[in-house]
């Protein structure tokens, strides 16, 4: 099924430029974009998309977005935009991203809106790949080098280990990854 | 604001009440300086008696027994913090002398009904936590305190200064969370015993009272010791 994506964001030029990256795209059904935040709970509700790639400095309130709706929220960033702002988002799509980049982003941010519908605490194959390279000692650029996935995609996935298992620091997770069997324990020497 | 200075503990309450009521102050009576068979005297006669300051204790128990109660400037200067010091310090020693040997001993027991190389990297989990903690109290201990301690005693210390400290002051619990959810997630099922119970509440204990303890600092400490440097420097 495809994943329905809403863009919210006040460019007309960048609007143009990711639906020229996404249309053709089977995953993805970009929906008509939002330019501004000003209506944009009536419109979850009214066309409930699976992905919202928004613009952060237009939202002040993200959390009460995401509280009514299962859905996966990606920033759209051309400009600085603090961490703490970007934490609240599953993804974080930089306008500098390759299509590739951006693709794989959008892709890896949705099934975290599944994932929350069906309350599902298990870890996703993707999830326990990442986790096992952490484990293994390695920095979230070189998983994502291993993986062949963006930063801000093993960021997110890591903010998901963590929110499932509570979990949070590295060597927690590397005592975690060892009582599920999940690593070898040759490969942490 | 307004709702919280009804329920705030007067010095005219009988000690023993609010420990009735609040059964978890009873851990910093000692902290504070205060000795158990206090009988049934009122706050202010058992922190007379005691060399403690009344409104610094009370300060102290408000802080522990509400927990959105964040004390004003006016209140924080308003109160003889003499005591602030040295009670932080009989902290560290509270829980790096008793608390967390308590925790180790469950989890060496723990440890041992794991497999070799699980059991070794549990432990060394937690005692990466361990070391991370003393040193924490040991920065806090030699370069913090005596900064404090010169302030108060009316000497310009410019050699280190408060906002330095609220920049690396490090959180000291989420790795004390990650244990707690180890243990009693995680665990295989042989290791299912009292230890387990033991450990998980002695882990909560400790990390609500660090959780204070850190608000404490924070919020207590680093204004009192901003306002001294500000008094100081001018």
């Amino acid at each position: 099924m495809k994943q329905r994506l809403l863009i919210v964001e006040p460019s007309e030029v960048i609007i143009e430029g990711l639906k020229g990256i996404l249309d053709g795209q089977i995953r993805f059904k970009v929906l008509e974009p939002e330019m501004s935040a000003d209506n944009l709970e009536e419109r979850l509700l009214a066309t409930r998309p699976d992905i919202v790639l928004v613009n952060p400095t237009l939202v002040s309130n993200i959390s009460r977005l995401r509280g009514e709706h299962a859905l996966a929220l990606v920033a759209l960033v051309y400009q600085y935009v603090e961490r703490d702002v970007l934490k609240n988002y599953d993804g974080v799509v930089d306008i500098r991203d390759s299509r590739a980049v951006i693709i794989e982003t959008l892709a890896q941010a949705s099934p975290a809106a599944e994932e929350r519908s069906k309350n599902n605490y298990e870890l996703t194959k993707r999830e326990t790949a990442v986790l096992v390279q952490l484990a293994q000692g390695k920095t979230n650029k070189e998983v994502a080098d291993a993986l062949n996935v963006s930063v801000h995609t093993v960021i997110s996935h890591r903010k998901n280990i963590t929110h499932k298992t509570g979990i949070k620091s590295v060597a927690g997770l590397t005592v975690y990854a060892m009582l599920n069997n999940l690593i070898d324990e040759s490969s942490l020497l | 604001m307004k709702d919280f200075k009804s329920r705030l503990f007067s010095s005219e309450s009988r000690l023993s009440d609010l420990i009735t009521a609040h059964p978890s102050l009873l851990t910093l009576l000692t902290r504070l300086g205060i000795s158990l068979g206090f009988g049934d005297r009122s706050i202010a006669d058992v922190c007379e008696a005691s060399g403690v300051d009344t409104s610094f204790f009370l300060l102290i128990c408000n802080v522990y027994t509400f927990n959105n109660y964040v004390p004003s400037t006016a209140t924080i200067l308003g109160t003889d913090m003499t005591g602030l010091v040295p009670y932080l310090e009989k902290s560290h020693k509270y829980y790096v002398e008793k608390r967390l040997p308590h925790i180790e001993r469950h989890l060496d027991s723990i440890a041992q009904k794991l497999s070799g190389r699980i059991g070794k990297v549990f432990i060394s989990f937690y005692n990466e936590y361990k070391h991370e903690v003393e040193a924490h109290f040991l920065h806090e201990e030699n370069d913090v305190f005596p900064h404090i301690r010169a302030l108060m005693a009316g000497e310009c210390d410019v050699t280190y200064s408060i906002s330095d400290f609220l920049q690396s002051h490090s959180d000291i619990e989420g790795k004390l969370n990650d244990l707690l959810n180890i243990v009693f997630k995680y665990l295989p099922p042989q290791v299912d015993d009292d230890n387990v119970l033991d450990v998980v509440y002695d882990i909560l204990r400790l990390s609500e009272d660090l959780k204070k303890h850190t608000f404490i600092e924070e919020k207590i400490m680093v204004p009192m010791v901003k306002h001294l440097e500000n008094a100081i420097l001018k």
